[in-house]
């Protein structure tokens, strides 16, 4: 029987890695992602969890932990945030490419300098190319079912490649929610025991990173193609999860109140609560405003994406993150896919969040406001800065 | 698996672990490793970082190892072979040995944290640093491990510069200081001492380190056939030393009675070959002053 706990986000994280088993915990303490692997050590420390918890001195070692624990075919985790996560940049594609299905929780959190400690996507949005699976959560029961779904998505022999799980750090990490808690039987069920061939094997010795000088395009060719397929093993563990635990999440993208939307706004983890509320509103006094909240950010919801474009007269991007000397990287994402139009709608690309910098109802309303007007047909600039405390001028 | 000691070539199997590398002619690194995986056997998981043994053995499909093997990122060989380990354990594996071989720049420099994090936990791994005194697969520029007056191309010798102007990094108390159950140092010139000290470690149930010094013919300049000799004048004349921590104490396993010629041994290097009396003197100041150190406070 599941059961309804009251939890943080960091604590739905962990009561998901509980449920999920792995070998192998390493990891490096980081606000906000503390208090994640804090609860894994009690739980470690208690018996729940029988797991070996690897004190790491540091993320890169943290990660290259795990891929040494994943090399012989353990099932793996580790967590981390904001500088942690670019400390470990270097052994990620190192992981991804050698097809190690290792799960990593990431509180978003801005990056120095300036230092600051609350959320924005700038982290984990500068690793979109490292060949891990991304997704993006809204709350904290999507956090956990997240987790315990990434397992069964990156082992999935068709997969086989690390998926990061992001929730934003604070808003998600450190607020309590009502949290439904799986039973352990029916995680079972879900998720299966890991077993690969891509292993190092003291019965069938094998060499599972090596280097390849004349084939590494084939191996990356193949490791492109195989990610083209994720979506629809998504789609499929998105139902199955549904099915037995109640919870469907619409798998890559959801829309809210697309059909007939003239303008949709793009959103990624927690503001997209904040969004839904303003969308609600909204429609109440007659606007055809839809939402988009985009679950995952690699693979990258092509399809979806081109879709809503293909019905809409104006389509905003909201980025908690920007690519100094360019625009909002998700701005970038969605543009370059609805490039693929003949006939495209308007855009514009919302930058805010930055640095945990608020997004209220009444900004994001207005950003509504603006993507109307410009179905309307008047001008608007494309790229427009959020509650910014200081004039701009594009 | 070596449940008893490897002390000779008699002991040793002629089965091979480590073969049809590229390595240069008159390597000794390779040399280490061919040794080592001789006493550790086929239950052998290996780690190796970005160095000159990963370069020339990891070239899918021509795989030198016939044991499980992994590259591991170069700053974090400690932490693999922790990751590994752990993974074994978790899983129920019995009767392996998780070993891993990176180079001076490997170990002295960018992955010193996280061999100290390896130690720290006392992992269950081998960790062997061969020797050879410089970053040698990225073309011989200057490591922490590089010794006074050698030349590299990035501590170049010339009119103002003795070519690298520090000591050696002084790994082997380094590690010892963390307290770990066993380490050792050895040269390739001394390999009854040093298959012994790398079956020592196999036995080891926490983290063991193996620091060999394994000199190379292309960066040190000296001629192909000349490699085991020069590991073993390196310790004869009293540069490098044989010695052992166990049990938190240090002991010396070879007390030359007097030291072969100094100016033989590095005249024979092309890195050195510059070297004028004065940085002879200084050479021979910095090695007096560490054996001096030795006789004081080790076992000898
Ligand atoms: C993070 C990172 N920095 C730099 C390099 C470049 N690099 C590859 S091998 C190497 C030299 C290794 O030197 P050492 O550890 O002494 O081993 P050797 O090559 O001498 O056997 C360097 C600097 C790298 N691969 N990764
Ligand atoms: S450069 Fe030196 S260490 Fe590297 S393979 Fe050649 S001889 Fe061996
Ligand atoms: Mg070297």
């Amino acid at each position: 029987m599941s059961k309804k706990i009251f939890v943080s986000g960091d604590e739905a994280v962990a009561e998901a890695v509980r449920l999920a088993k792995p070998h192998v915990i390493s990891a490096y303490p980081i606000t906000p992602q503390t208090v994640a692997v804090e609860r894994i050590s009690d739980f470690v420390e208690d018996g729940t969890l029988k797991a070996e918890y690897l004190h790491v001195e540091s993320e890169h070692s943290a990660m290259s932990a795990a891929m040494g624990a994943a090399a012989v075919g353990a099932r793996t985790f580790t967590a981390t945030s904001s500088q942690g996560l670019l400390y470990m940049s270097e052994v990620l594609p190192y992981v991804s490419g050698a097809r190690f299905p290792i799960v990593m929780m990431n509180a978003n959190r801005t990056l120095a300098t300036p230092w600051a400690l609350l959320s924005d996507h700038r982290d984990s949005l500068s690793q979109l190319d490292s060949g891990w699976i991304q997704v993006y959560c809204e709350d904290a029961q999507e956090t956990l079912d997240m987790i315990l779904q990434a397992y069964r998505i990156s082992e999935d022999p068709r997969v086989m490649a690390p998926m990061m799980v992001n929730l934003d750090g604070f808003v998600l990490t450190h607020t309590y929610e009502m949290v439904e808690l799986p039973a352990q039987a029916e995680v079972d069920a879900f998720l299966p025991a890991y077993t690969t061939i891509n292993r190092m094997d003291l019965d069938d010795p094998k060499t599972v990173c090596y280097a390849a000088m004349n084939d590494y395009m084939e191996f990356h060719m193949k490791q492109e193609l195989d990610m083209r397929k994720v979506p629809s093993v998504i789609e499929e563990v998105d139902r199955l999860y549904g099915d037995k635990f109640g919870r469907y999440y619409d798998g890559m993208v959801e829309q809210y109140l697309c059909d007939d939307a003239e303008v949709v706004l793009v959103t990624l983890g927690s503001v997209t609560g904040t969004a839904r509320v303003v969308v609600d509103a909204m429609r109440k006094e007659g606007h055809k405003v839809g939402l988009v909240k985009l679950r995952y950010m690699r693979p990258f919801p092509r399809e979806e994406i081109l879709d809503i474009a293909s019905r809409v007269r104006a389509i905003g991007v909201l980025d908690k993150d920007i690519s100094v000397g360019y625009e909002g990287i998700v701005f970038t994402n969605v543009n370059s896919t609805v490039a693929d139009l003949e006939t495209s709608p308007g855009r514009i690309n919302f930058i805010g969040g930055l640095g945990g910098r608020n997004i209220s109802k009444e900004n994001t309303r207005g950003m509504f406001n603006e993507l109307l007007e410009l179905a309307r047909g008047e001008k608007k600039e494309k790229i427009q800065f959020v509650n910014a405390r200081c004039e701009y001028h594009g | 698996m070596a449940d008893k000691l490897v002390t000779n070539a008699r002991d040793l199997t002629n089965s091979e672990y480590f073969y049809g590398h590229r390595a240069c002619a008159g390597c000794g690194g390779s040399l280490a490793l061919r040794l080592a995986m001789k006493v550790l056997g086929p239950r052998t998981f290996v780690a190796i970082p970005a160095n000159c043994m990963s370069a020339v053995s990891f070239l899918h499909p021509q795989i030198s190892f016939s044991t499980n093997s992994m590259i591991s990122p170069f700053a974090a060989t400690g932490a693999v072979l922790s990751g590994i380990e752990a993974g074994a354990r978790a899983l129920g594996m019995k009767d392996y040995h998780v070993v891993g071989f990176a180079g001076d720049g490997g170990t002295a420099d960018i992955g010193i944290q996280a061999l100290s994090g390896a130690i720290d936990r006392g992992d269950r791994i081998i960790y062997v640093c061969y020797d050879n005194e410089a970053y040698m697969n990225t073309g011989i520029q200057k490591s922490g491990l590089t010794p006074y007056g050698s030349s590299t191309t990035t501590s170049p010798a010339g009119r103002n510069l003795p070519g690298a102007t520090r000591m050696k990094k002084n790994m082997f108390e380094i590690v010892a200081a963390h307290d770990i159950a066993y380490a050792a140092t050895a040269s390739i010139g001394y390999p009854e001492d040093y298959l012994r000290k790398i079956s020592k470690a196999a036995q080891c149930a926490s983290t063991s380190y193996i620091h060999v010094l394994a000199p190379c013919s292309t960066g040190w300049g000296f001629p192909i056939e000349k490699t085991v000799e020069m590991g073993k004048e390196a310790v004869d004349c009293g540069l490098w030393y044989l010695a052992e921590f166990e049990n938190g104490e240090f002991r010396l396993n070879r007390k030359p009675r007097e030291f072969s010629s100094l100016e033989d041994y590095l005249k024979k290097q092309a890195r050195f070959r510059h070297l004028t009396d004065k940085d002879m003197d200084v050479i021979k100041g910095n090695r007096d002053r560490k054996w001096k150190k030795i006789q004081d406070q080790w076992t000898v």
